[in-house]
């Protein structure tokens, strides 16, 4: 029968999966890569997918890499399903970013200020022309030259901003700063959303969502001027009270990138004119990813700050119900599944609506 | 803690069922309407069924013997493959028997042979909102269930009828739960809807990606929304299975050359193997 064959079966299944873990490898006479090169050597795809798998764990991520064969979004799922088992122990104390240990700081609104511009590892002022010597197995780079590092703590440009009043304060919100944060793997996302659970449903965003999104704002759909005040990057110690402790004590730490977009903002009947925050975060090196949230977070925050809110961007559940993009995936493939039972009653239903239709036309 | 996976017994730690169970109770509670939970990521991707495979994971026990079916087929891919994580992750026994099954998971049919008390009928459901074609924002279709404001979904199947003399949905029709909330019965074909009414079996429905759980108790009523004069009329292949010769259950179209060619199948592949045994039986 030929629909037996349709529908496939566990050899079937089987055999595909062989098949695909020999693609995986691929051509055998080939080294096989290991999930270390993958850590060093492909670490922004590892931050990615830590930062869309929610999982701070640069070994599993690269081994997730390797079994994804590179697809990304298919690492953050492998990541995500893994991370789900997981118990969860404590919440950790608000990260200090303040206290960041810099390698990457610059501000777009000053020319120069306390800390200083600080480059760090960045593709910005690169030609982008390929580099055929690296195509060649080459040894590696000769060191970077070293500066003996600022022993001034860095302070933030929206602090300095904060000090003449320009800059408005951020809302407490209502819970206590001690109350523990929302947490949307353990609870369904609500709506009106809190801003701590928007920007909790943005970290694990995707990236090229959000950057569409971001983008979207600049050329008109949605209120933006933004500039960026900030992005740092660098490593942030992290810090738990275990209860039986009842005092903090820090139990590693991690690689961030903040981004804070300073925006203009009219003013209100309640409030004087002043700049509004846009706020980016996310584990590793992750520019591009930190300043697009950066600039979906302020289009969210529109209808806080009583402007219009028309543009896709400026809607809550249009951005946070689709930035999903292990959620997304899921749904758009899902479509390859058989449907042949509904697709088998909307035959039925097309051919009786169009005889009605012929039939009427008839008479 | 299984030695061999690894992972507790059906994937799921405990408090996650506990969790899971408790919003199952409450949908029980109130028949049709949406419980929002905490869903978890799931090995299988979204849209593979992750809502019901949650439900069965937490409702499942070493006793219960388990049927997986996508399309009404246990041999469909999907299938093999649900049925294949929970043998894994659960070592429970799976059937493809409907009358053994205890727990059957399925996805786009409610299987011919009737239910009894006893048995658990777990759906996959991709949009748990009825009303999301026509009121995307849950935040306002959350106030429509509460005012039990359903005057839009009666429109649009007047302005069907006015425009096309039927009703055009075919799968996924809308069903009012025990005379208070519109519900989706998940994509199965309309034929399928008349089985939910007053079925002896417990109806559980998991919505992994959108977070929700709902569900139908035994006995309770459910009826598809229609007119007094344009009664709902459930839709199915004029023909006979062509193993079988059934001409009450539901059909696969199955296209056998290029030249016009088709014959049609049941879709339920248990209902339809029993009654050839039996008619091999009979010879």
């Amino acid at each position: 029968m030929a629909y037996v064959a349709v529908k496939g079966g566990e050899r079937a299944i089987e055999a595909a999966h062989a098949w695909l873990a020999e693609a995986r490898r691929g051509e055998p006479a080939v080294p096989e890569l290991g999930v270390d090169q993958v850590e060093e050597q492909l670490g922004l795809a590892v931050d990615r997918v830590m930062a869309e798998g929610a999982c701070y764990d640069r070994g599993l991520a690269a081994l997730a890499i390797k079994q994804a064969r590179g697809d990304l979004i298919e690492a953050a799922f492998l990541l995500r399903a893994y991370r789900t088992t997981l118990p969860r122990f404590v919440a950790g104390a608000p990260l200090d970013t303040g206290a960041m240990r810099i390698r990457r700081r610059i501000s777009a609104t000053y020319k120069d200020l306390p800390g200083g511009q600080v480059l760090g590892p960045t593709f910005d002022y690169t030609h982008r022309l390929l580099d055929f010597a690296l195509a060649a197995e080459g040894e590696a780079p000769p060191p970077p030259p070293e500066a003996p590092a600022e022993a001034e703590r860095m302070p933030r440009v929206t602090g300095i901003l904060a000090q003449e009043g320009l800059m408005q304060p951020e809302a407490r919100g209502e819970a206590p700063a001690e109350a523990e944060p929302p947490d949307l793997t353990r609870e369904p996302l609500a709506f009106p959303a809190a801003r701590p659970l928007r920007l909790q449903s943005l970290a694990r965003g995707d990236e090229g969502f959000l950057l569409a999104l971001g983008y979207s704002t600049q050329r008109g759909y949605g209120n933006a001027h933004p500039f960026v005040g900030e992005i740092r990057m660098g490593e942030v110690a992290v810090e738990i009270t275990p209860p039986e402790l009842g005092f903090p004590i820090e139990i590693g730490e991690v690689t961030l990138t903040e981004c804070q977009m300073v925006n203009q903002f009219a003013g209100s009947k309640t409030e004087p004119p002043q700049f509004t925050r846009g706020y980016g975060l996310t584990f590793g090196h992750a520019e591009r990813k930190a300043m697009a949230m950066a600039l979906v977070d302020r289009a969210l925050r529109a209808r806080e700050l009583g402007e219009e809110a028309t543009a896709p961007a400026e809607s809550e559940e249009f951005v946070l119900y689709h930035c999903d993009n292990v959620e997304a995936t899921g749904f758009v493939e899902h479509l390859k599944l058989p449907h042949y039972v509904d697709f088998q009653s909307e035959l039925e239903k097309i051919r009786q609506l169009r005889a009605t239709a012929l039939r009427e036309a008839a008479e | 803690m299984s030695a061999t996976t690894g992972y507790n017994f059906g994937y799921l730690d405990e408090d996650t069922k506990r969790m899971i169970r408790r919003a199952l109770l409450k949908a029980v509670a109130i028949p049709g309407h949406q419980v929002p939970f905490g869903s978890r990521e799931m090995p299988l991707p979204y849209g593979w069924g992750t809502g019901g495979i949650q439900v069965t994971a937490s409702v499942i026990g070493p006793a219960d013997r388990l049927k997986v079916i996508d399309q009404g087929a246990d041999d469909t891919t999907n299938a093999v493959s649900i049925r294949r994580f929970f043998a894994r992750v659960a070592g429970v026994e799976t059937t493809e028997r409907t009358a053994e099954a205890s727990i059957i998971q399925t996805r786009h049919r409610i299987p011919e042979t009737p239910l009894r008390e006893g048995q658990i009928l777990v759906y996959q459901v991709p949009m748990p909102e009825p009303l999301f074609r026509l009121e995307p924002r849950v935040a306002e279709t959350k106030r429509m269930h509460a005012l039990a404001d359903y005057g839009l979904m009666h429109v649009k199947l007047y302005e069907d009828i006015a425009r096309h003399g039927h009703v055009a949905i075919s799968y996924n029709y809308p069903v009012m739960v025990n005379g208070r909330y519109l519900m989706s019965p998940s994509p199965i074909p309309a034929f399928d809807n008349p089985k939910m009414h007053r079925n002896p079996a417990l109806q559980l429905f998991g919505a992994g990606r959108e977070k929700r759980i709902y569900a139908v108790p035994p006995y309770t009523e459910v009826r598809s929304l229609d007119f007094e004069d344009h009664p709902f009329e459930p839709v199915r292949a004029r023909a006979g299975c062509a193993l079988c010769g059934s001409r009450e259950s539901y059909l696969d179209e199955v296209v056998t050359d290029d030249a016009g060619g088709r014959i049609f199948v049941c879709s339920d592949t248990d209902y339809c193997q029993s009654r050839q045994a039996r008619q091999e039986a009979a010879e």
